[in-house]
């Protein structure tokens, strides 16, 4: 009777886990079912390379490059941000700062990720574009500069405290080495951690762009609704998850083709994340060094 | 100048920079704190958290949206909790170094990174069409279960990896049975860690927005959700909407309504905070 039990249980449990793979599985069918019928109205070369992305006007155009070209520029402007300021933040708490610091700081700046993201649209639209207009008066009300600069400040965290824990994990003695041979702080830092830490170092980096590809409230509020193909961070775009969000908040009928464009745009936001999480993966069980 | 003194005002001017990148995340932080609070606190009175939605600013409140806040709140631990505890514990006690666990790993670390939205598409789809869910409380909360199941899963896993071996060996030795071991022993030793997970996955499920724009949440509610199956909203998709409105006052309403929802976010994370240190003094292994 005992046994039975423990067999149930078990048998329960290990449902529980694969509900984790139903999970992606339905992710995967619902956005390839919705994308083939959407496909089969529109050509797939049209998608690829087209420059206009209008499915909500009278004259539709399915080109989805104007709004890769939006998520493209505010995650280049947020790790533009986030990069440098999150490793050195890394590097000083891990080089230069005492620990008592690093104990107070670390947990600090992670606010900065537990902070809703809507949060930040607000501050975005409301305080750093005017902020901005101040000294660039081109810069029109919506726009993907200060989105991405926002979102660069939001993702600091992920790099500075990955970035830290993978400096950490070095072990104290290649530090010492360097010391010892009469290396300045400086040049431990960047010539000896660095690299040592570095598949750790780019894991975070990629965690990072998917997670700023992937972001949604900051653009939807601040960075507008237009999408065009341009690299020009002082006009208003439109981003691939901030379409999402325009059409579920709209009344589009279900299954038109409007409403299947979110899932083919869901699609390629899909397939670039999924693609950055798995380079990530690799790199980690690849190049992770062991130290003994 | 000698090369070493060169190094060390290198080594001088990068100290200084990187105290200067360390004070821009905090100041931004203050500075985000500053405006939300300066342009919002003078709203926030009685009237503004049990009023209804309406046209006019001065007259709006987020009864709706808190009330509706709570319902999907209520559901999403109610439904992600046990299944993600067990996911966990299985994974960690059970799962052998196989071909099924690794995957279920690989497969969760993938999810981790999926970004919200797109879980928001799922829900649409699965919940909404073909449950027949619609925009109800049940399809947000089940949407949003399984956006921090990942959360939960990961945090469980730690917390069970903790609990020592001899503790579990004394369980075994005395005759209880693999399960009796881990809802005896094991279970209550990693209570605090589990718990932090689940306060943790769940500040990170109240600002959620974007999945529940998606799955449906209405932006205007007039009513207080009284069943699973009501339609909602809540309040990241409130401010959302009084935030993309052009009038000064629904601005102020949203400043007013980040605060709310911050003390929300704020609080949680300071209760895991509490909830982690106390456990961690009290076991001692």
């Amino acid at each position: 009777m005992v046994k039975v039990k423990e067999k149930a249980i078990e048998g329960f449990l290990i449902f529980c886990s694969l509900i984790t793979v139903f999970t992606t599985l339905g992710i995967i069918i619902v956005l390839a079912t919705e994308t083939i019928k959407f496909f089969s109205e529109v050509s797939i070369i049209e998608f690829f390379t087209g420059t206009e992305w209008t499915p909500l006007f009278a004259n539709k155009k399915f080109g989805i490059l104007p709004l890769v070209c939006g998520t493209l520029l505010t995650t280049l402007i947020a790790i533009s941000v986030a990069l440098p300021l999150g490793l050195t933040i890394a590097v000083y708490l891990n080089e230069y700062a005492n620990q008592k610091f690093t104990a107070i700081v670390k947990p600090l700046l992670e606010v900065l990720a537990a902070i809703p993201t809507v949060v930040y649209g607000f501050f975005a639209l409301t305080f750093v574009t005017p902020l901005l207009q101040q000294f660039i008066p081109d810069l029109s009300g919506f726009n993907a500069l200060s989105a991405g600069l926002v979102m660069g400040i939001m993702i600091i965290p992920y790099i500075s405290s990955l970035s830290e824990d993978a400096l950490r994990a070095v072990p104290k003695s290649l530090r010492e080495a360097a010391y010892g041979m009469g290396s300045t702080k400086l040049q431990t830092a960047f010539r000896v951690m660095v690299p040592a830490a570095s598949s750790g170092i780019v894991v975070s980096i990629i965690l990072a762009i998917s997670r700023a590809i992937g972001e949604t409230m900051i653009v939807a509020v601040a960075a507008g609704q237009e999408p065009k193909f341009t690299f020009n961070p002082l006009t208003s775009i439109e981003t691939i998850t901030t379409y999402i969000v325009q059409v579920s908040m709209g009344d589009v009928p279900q299954n038109s083709l409007e409403y299947r464009t979110i899932f083919s745009a869901g699609m390629a936001l899909f397939i670039f994340t999924f693609l950055l999480n798995n380079i990530s993966f690799w790199i980690k069980k690849k190049f992770q060094q062991k130290y003994e | 100048m000698s090369n070493s003194q060169l190094n060390r005002l290198k080594d001088l001017a990068f100290k200084i920079f990187a105290i200067f990148c360390t004070s821009v995340g905090l100041i931004v932080l203050v500075v985000l704190l500053y405006v939300v609070i300066s342009q919002g606190l003078s709203r926030i009175d009685w009237d503004f958290i049990t009023n209804l939605p309406s046209r006019s600013a001065e007259r709006s409140g987020i009864y709706t949206a808190l009330f509706g806040m709570i319902w999907v709140l209520v559901l999403t631990i109610l439904i992600s909790f046990p299944v993600g505890v067990c996911a966990g514990i299985y994974l960690q006690e059970y799962g052998k170094k196989g071909f099924l666990t690794n995957f279920i790993e690989i497969n969760i670390s993938n999810l981790a990174g999926v970004p919200s939205i797109i879980y928001g598409i799922l829900g649409l789809e699965l919940f909404g069409r073909l449950l027949h869910l619609g925009n109800s409380i049940l399809a947000g909360s089940l949407t949003l279960s399984l956006l921090i199941l990942p959360l939960i899963i990961v945090s469980t896993r730690e917390a069970v990896k903790a609990v020592p071996k001899s503790l579990r060996e004394a369980s075994y030795g005395l005759g209880a049975t693999k399960w009796q071991t881990i809802w005896n022993v094991v279970l209550p030793s990693s209570f605090g860690g589990i718990m932090t997970g689940l306060i943790l996955a769940i500040s990170r499920a109240i600002g959620e927005t974007a999945p529940l724009i998606v799955v449906g949440a209405l932006v205007y509610v007039p009513f207080v959700p009284s069943s699973p199956m009501d339609e909602f909203t809540v309040l990241p998709s409130q401010i959302f909407n009084w935030v993309t409105r052009p009038q000064a006052g629904f601005v102020t309403n949203a400043a007013a309504a980040i605060i709310i929802l911050l003390t929300f976010t704020f609080m949680m994370n300071g209760i895991a905070v509490i909830i982690r240190n106390r456990f961690n003094k009290k076991t001692k292994f």
